[in-house]
């Protein structure tokens, strides 16, 4: 049953009216597959309109449903709609983690393959495709292909990373990993600047995790300071006491939830500035070395329930690239260098290190990637696209997973891999079933 | 029994988005879970599911509520035997459908009260005889009072909870208790595509969330939502002349 219905991205930026139905099985999915225009939606946490339909969108949420477990291997196979957070809720407790996670686990197990999400351990690890064994792609004639890296290997490498638009993502097998705690040794160094985060990124390849956050107003000689934060798995032994009993249950958190949509004003340079100013210190301040629990460390902002809305009505962006490793503290000085001239204020700017990595259309490349986040309106708009000539001319790319905004010819400038990936969507039939708002945008 | 989270649950129309949901509540409360339903095997992703997410035993049962010859049989194969039984089966039908085939009306009337009577009657016995077990109808807030736009329904609905409140009399002081479970609006199959009152309108997990704490607080009928017993206190004392031209 289609409904239509007004739908967005995590940016609530754009908005569009859209055909949506939310399929109960494989065989009433098969029946929609073939509608024409069509894109699979996870749990709406990719921020533009790649999750909402050219034509109709297909809610995979309940398509749920955890198939089975290899607890020699770590394999676990599940339906596309399944959540992290459902996964880390079972598994965690018997001692197995996300091999890689992004900032939120309210993400479905499709979406992050569609997405191929990276985590803080993409240096080492790489991204979260690399622990998919194999999935189940259901293409437009509602008929189902197990694809992977031995059988139709292409169809599989271009659906990690494809956003949805290869096919739909029907169930997968994924590796986790195994872990003694759910507690996480976190280690914070300050950075003065930008070469210093840089450094401190270098001098800390060996470690399993690593993410900076900037102080994005921070200008002239203090550009680019960050607090740059590593972590490892804590082994049980490396527990207090208290926790050592039941090294794998972690504190329940109580939720906090958004109540509704903030005026426009709450946030601006000044309130920016000042958060900004005052998380420095207490990093600065703080022990360099702590102890904390998974979801504190990989997810803090999901104890605020429904924080997209702190950006008022008018929904919020993020820009984020990657620039090559080579001339990254070059690139990455013009990027905060425009960000701090314009004074807009980003609550969140993240950088990360990504190791290398060869994928057909996925985002990560070798070198820094740079996040940050803004209120919807023409200023902002307008220094959006500043910093996409510079990411441009820095030899960079742009993740589509975050993006709702970029012009087509920008994008395919960046990422001469779109070409291909328009071209083997042309052969393969799919360019007219499989379509978003973002793939009519980037002419995907 | 041992401790009340190792009793397995039976759940009659399993395959319901609320037997589901009242699945999943118990098994994340430890019981080990029994789900029947016709073409039971069909079920077996959901099997894996609660089993791997809840870490318990879960098993599938091929039921048939209008094949009450093979009840008793159902019944005796089930082992271990559940400690707690619900029934969720039961089937809206359409009631311009119902006036005017007499079979289908019959088979509205049997999948609502007579089916569910029978098991649940049947399993009460057997429960009786060992002294201990909660029993658990689904039912509606459409039993409370006949109504123009879905009575044939709503009578099967009124004659199963009927049924509920004289086996829970009857059973009273006999170890085995009896919960009444009347939901109002729940957004499931059976409603998808009608166009409901979003605060009068339960989600399926929050049904099964209210049994799960109705059956540990041995409750003997609830609503759900809570808003609905007020509701149909109203409708039930509205006065026959005046409520036989209403249209609700
Ligand atoms: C707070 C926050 C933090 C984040 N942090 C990170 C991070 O650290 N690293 C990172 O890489 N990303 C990050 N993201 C982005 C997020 O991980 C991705 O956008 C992810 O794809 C969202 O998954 P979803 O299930 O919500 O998918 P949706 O947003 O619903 O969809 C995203 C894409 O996946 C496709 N898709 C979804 N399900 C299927 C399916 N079953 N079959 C085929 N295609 C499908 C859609 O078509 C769409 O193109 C973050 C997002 C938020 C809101
Ligand atoms: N949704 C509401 O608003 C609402 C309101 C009040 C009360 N209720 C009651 O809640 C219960 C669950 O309903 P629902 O909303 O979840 O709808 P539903 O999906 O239609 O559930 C009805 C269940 O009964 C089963 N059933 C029907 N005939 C059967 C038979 N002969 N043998 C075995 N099982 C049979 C169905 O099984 P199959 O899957 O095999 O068809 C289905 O699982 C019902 O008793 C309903 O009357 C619902």
């Amino acid at each position: 049953m289609m409904h239509r219905q007004v739908l967005s991205g995590w940016g609530r930026y754009p908005q569009k009216h859209c055909m949506v139905s939310a399929p109960r099985d494989a065989q009433e999915l098969a029946g929609l597959a073939g509608h024409g225009g069509v894109i699979a939606r996870g749990n709406g946490r990719a921020y533009g309109d790649s999750a909402v339909g050219g034509a109709a969108t297909l809610d995979m949420r309940r398509l749920n449903r955890m198939l089975s477990f290899d607890p020699d291997s770590g394999v676990l196979v599940a339906e596309a709609g399944v959540l992290l957070a459902d996964i880390i809720d079972a598994f965690l407790p018997r001692g197995w983690f996300l091999q890689v996670t992004p900032g939120t686990k309210f993400v479905s197990l499709g979406g992050a393959i569609a997405s191929d999400v990276h985590g803080k351990n993409h240096h080492r690890d790489g991204a979260f495709g690399s622990f998919v064994e194999w999935l189940d792609l259901m293409g437009p004639d509602g008929a189902v292909k197990r694809v992977s890296r031995r059988d139709n290997s292409q169809l599989f490498e271009w659906t990690l990373g494809g956003m949805g638009l290869t096919g739909i993502i029907l169930r997968a097998a994924l590796r986790l990993r195994p872990v003694q705690s759910a507690w996480i040794r976190q280690r914070t160094i300050v950075a003065e600047n930008l070469r210093a985060a840089i450094d401190a990124f270098e001098g800390a390849q060996e470690a399993t995790y690593s993410v900076a956050w900037i102080d994005c107003l921070a200008s002239g000689a203090a550009l680019g300071r960050s607090l740059v934060m590593l972590g490892e798995h804590a082994e049980a032994d490396e527990l207090p006491a208290a926790y050592r009993a039941a090294p794998l249950s972690s504190p329940l958190k109580r939720k906090r939830r958004v109540p509704f949509d903030a005026p426009a004003k709450a946030l601006n340079r000044h309130t920016v500035r000042a958060f900004n100013a005052l998380y420095w210190r207490k990093g600065c301040r703080g022990p360099a070395e702590t102890l904390i629990d998974w979801d504190t460390y990989f997810y803090p902002l999901d104890a605020i329930l429904g924080w997209n809305r702190i950006y008022g009505r008018r929904g919020f962006v993020q820009f984020q690239c990657v620039v090559p490793l080579d001339g990254a503290e070059r690139s990455l000085a013009a990027l905060l260098t425009e960000t701090a001239r314009a004074g807009q204020g980003s609550f969140l700017a993240v950088l990360k290190r990504l190791g290398a990595q060869e994928s057909r259309f996925s985002f990560p490349m070798e070198g820094y990637t740079l996040a940050l986040d803004f209120p919807a309106n023409p200023t902002t708009l307008a220094l959006l696209d500043r910093l996409d000539r510079i990411t441009l001319e820095h030899g960079g790319r742009f993740y589509l997973a975050k993006d709702a905004r970029l012009p087509a010819r920008t994008f395919h400038a960046a990422d001469p891999r779109a070409a291909e990936f328009v071209a083997m969507r042309q052969e393969a039939s799919l360019d007219r079933a499989f379509a978003s708002g973002q793939s009519n945008r980037l002419l995907l | 029994m041992t401790s009340e989270t190792s009793v397995p649950v039976l759940v009659l129309g399993a395959r319901s988005d609320i037997g589901l949901a009242i699945a999943h509540r118990f098994a994340a409360a430890e019981h080990p879970v029994i789900l029947a339903a016709r073409r039971a095997a069909e079920l077996d992703a959901d099997r894996s599911d609660i089993a791997l997410r809840h870490g318990v035993e879960v098993t599938l049962a091929e039921f048939d509520v209008l094949d009450t010859a093979a009840m008793a049989d159902f019944a005796a194969q089930l082992s271990p035997p559940p400690g707690i039984v619900i029934s969720v089966v039961g089937a809206m039908g359409d009631q311009a459908e119902s006036e005017a085939s007499l079979d289908a009306a019959t088979l509205v009337m049997r999948t609502n009260y007579e089916g569910p009577a029978l098991i649940l009657g049947h399993f009460a016995e057997l429960m009786a005889g060992k002294g201990s077990g909660v029993i658990v109808g689904v039912s509606s807030v459409a039993g409370d009072r006949g109504r123009a736009s879905n009575y044939v329904y709503g009578s099967a609905k009124a004659g199963f909870t009927a049924f509920l409140s004289g086996l829970r009399n009857r059973l009273a002081g006999k170890g085995v208790h009896v919960l009444t479970v009347k939901p109002g609006f729940v957004d499931t199959r059976m409603t998808e595509g009608m166009d409901l009152p979003q605060r009068l309108t339960a989600a399926p997990a929050e049904v099964a969330e209210a049994i799960f704490r109705a059956v540990a607080r041995r409750r003997n009928e609830i609503y759900v939502r809570r808003i609905w017993a007020l509701i149909m206190a109203v409708i039930r004392n509205i006065p026959e002349p005046i409520f036989k031209k209403t249209q609700l």
